[in-house]
């Protein structure tokens, strides 16, 4: 792998950055592997390249129906935090922040991460209890959350002029998360998937799986794509959206809903907020990126949907949300508007599990997914190479529906 | 944004509406009898097709009516509406 640094910059300027090496390969696609990896996205690239460097499995494709990178993880607001509920939950979090605090070094790419904390806006007596609940839960864990008081919380967000007193829902108290980052997501796909390339693992885009295929026994033996069979003994379905579509091919139903969940940007201002800003109460959330557009999510739309694009009235309650607190963003021009379709389980935390198909092994439930990518990679990778889950993963596994013993995260998952 | 039609106030505008959650199937009479699976799937585990779902709409800036519609998840086409909730 051709090392990216302050002189490899140097020296391909001189060259008018005509040399650089492609990021990774585009080998022939061969009839069989030790392992296939469903979904190019940040989980299945994650998983690629941990599989490669910790467990020293090398013989890995990874099957991409559209291109690298662009599923959600090109679709998220890059909002990486640690501030949940359970004591399952917490130490995931709390491991997934501090491999992305040292992942730009570790993939030799640079991430553009940027800690600035978030600070949550809160407007309603419950959801402040709740959060103070959440503050001592995260205690435990070494995670943070501290309360500030309304003028301090002014003062952090000088933008923030709604609210008030006279208002409909006067900001009451704030709560920030120091731990909580942004980051270029697409730089968290490309920067693993150059770093699995380099460990031997190949990547295969416009490569759709369309079924699943069992042997005799009932064990996984491969899939079934658009450009024919490939066979594996360890398939793993990490397509974000897309897993009951394809677990039904081999009969196997998973707790899993298909929603869909959008963002929209304004156009480029000068630094007008340092901080991610969430307001639960109203459902909106928003950050600066490095551009200077504002990165703006809302709720879901509350039924099922596989659709990718925003539903007019839930982009209408976001805006309004945001402007009764941010009145001045009303002369903003809001440039883009996208959404993407994630899967979320029957008690809102993650599914990285074994299945009752020997082989299979299924990655879902990743709502606010985005900052999972290197815990979830990093297990779900143990759990393959081992066949037993890592110790931070395995609360999450199937059986835990068998035994109605829910991990529930919802409200502390979703912007409303 | 979806235009559903309320059995009691007729077509309306979505954002009228709240929506009332996944409808379930029928709950089983007698879950002490089931097998552990089938209970755990009753509870658990949704239809999730690429295709039409049954759900509930709660016309909440109306009426006041809960009804359920099915609605096709990749174009929102509402292919049955307006099932009113007896009880
Ligand atoms: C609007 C929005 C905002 C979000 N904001 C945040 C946030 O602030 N913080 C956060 O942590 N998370 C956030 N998320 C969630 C996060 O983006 C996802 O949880 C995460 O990206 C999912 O994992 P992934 O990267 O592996 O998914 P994806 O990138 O979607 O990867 C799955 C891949 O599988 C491929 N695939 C699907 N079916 C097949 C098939 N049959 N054969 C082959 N390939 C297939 C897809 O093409 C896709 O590339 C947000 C999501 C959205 C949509
Ligand atoms: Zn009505």
């Amino acid at each position: 792998m051709q090392h990216y640094s302050f002189l490899s910059l140097a020296r391909n300027a001189l060259t008018n950055h005509q040399n650089w090496q492609a990021a990774w390969r585009s080998p022939p696609l061969k009839d069989r592997y030790d392992v296939i990896i469903i979904g190019a996205g940040g989980h299945g690239l994650a998983t690629a390249y941990y599989l490669a460097k910790n467990h020293g499995v090398t013989n890995v494709a990874v099957l991409e129906k559209g291109w690298l990178g662009g599923g959600n993880v090109a679709r998220n607001t890059v909002t990486i935090r640690s501030n949940y509920m359970r004591d399952e939950s917490i130490p995931f979090y709390v491991k997934t922040v501090s491999l992305y605090d040292g992942l730009t070094k570790d993939l030799n790419y640079n991430l553009m991460y940027s800690k600035r904390s978030m600070i949550d806006v809160v407007q309603t007596y419950p959801k402040l209890r709740e959060i103070r609940r959440r503050m001592l839960h995260m205690d435990l864990y070494g995670a943070t959350y501290e309360p500030i008081d309304v003028a301090e919380l002014r003062r952090r967000i000088p933008s923030l002029t709604g609210g008030g007193p006279g208002s409909r829902l006067p900001v009451i108290a704030g709560m920030v998360h120091t731990d909580a980052a942004v980051c270029r997501h697409d730089a968290v796909a490309w920067g693993y998937a150059r770093a699995a390339d380099d460990h031997g693992v190949e990547m295969h885009q416009n490569t759709e799986v369309r079924e699943l295929l069992r042997d005799a026994n009932g064990a996984i033996c491969g899939v079934e794509t658009n450009r024919g069979t490939v066979r594996a003994d360890k398939v793993a379905v990490v397509v974000s959206g897309h897993t009951t579509t394809l677990t039904e091919t081999v009969g196997l139903r998973l707790p899993l809903k298909t929603f869909n969940l959008t963002a929209f940007v304004s156009e480029p201002v000068k630094p007008l907020i340092d901080v991610v800003v969430n307001c639960p109460d109203i459902g909106v959330y928003l950050s600066q990126s490095d551009k200077g557009e504002l990165v703006i999510g809302g709720a879901p739309d509350p039924g099922q949907s596989f659709r990718r694009d925003i539903k007019q009235n839930v982009f209408e309650d976001a805006v309004c949300a945001m402007l009764e607190l941010f009145p001045a963003f009303r002369r903003l021009k809001l440039m883009r508007q996208w959404g993407g379709s994630l899967d979320m389980a029957h008690d809102a935390s993650p599914i990285v599990s074994t299945t009752d198909i020997p082989g299979l092994f299924v990655s879902a439930g990743w709502w606010g997914g985005f900052k999972a990518i290197p815990a979830g990679g990093f297990t779900l990778a143990h759990l393959i190479a081992n066949d037993e889950p890592h110790p931070l993963i395995a609360p999450f596994g199937l059986d835990r529906f068998n035994h109605l013993d829910f991990i529930l995260e919802s409200g502390t998952t979703i912007a409303r | 944004m979806l235009l559903l039609t309320c059995p009691f106030c007729g077509p309306r505008d979505e954002s009228e509406f709240a929506h009332g959650g996944y409808a379930r199937k029928q709950r089983p009479d007698n879950p002490q009898m089931m097998s552990d699976d089938a209970w755990v799937d009753y509870l658990t585990v949704p239809d999730n097709p690429m295709g039409p779902v049954r759900e509930k709409w709660w016309h909440v800036r109306g009426c006041g009516t809960y009804f359920t519609v099915e609605r096709d998840t990749r174009t929102h086409d509402i292919t049955d509406e307006g099932e009113s909730h007896a009880s």
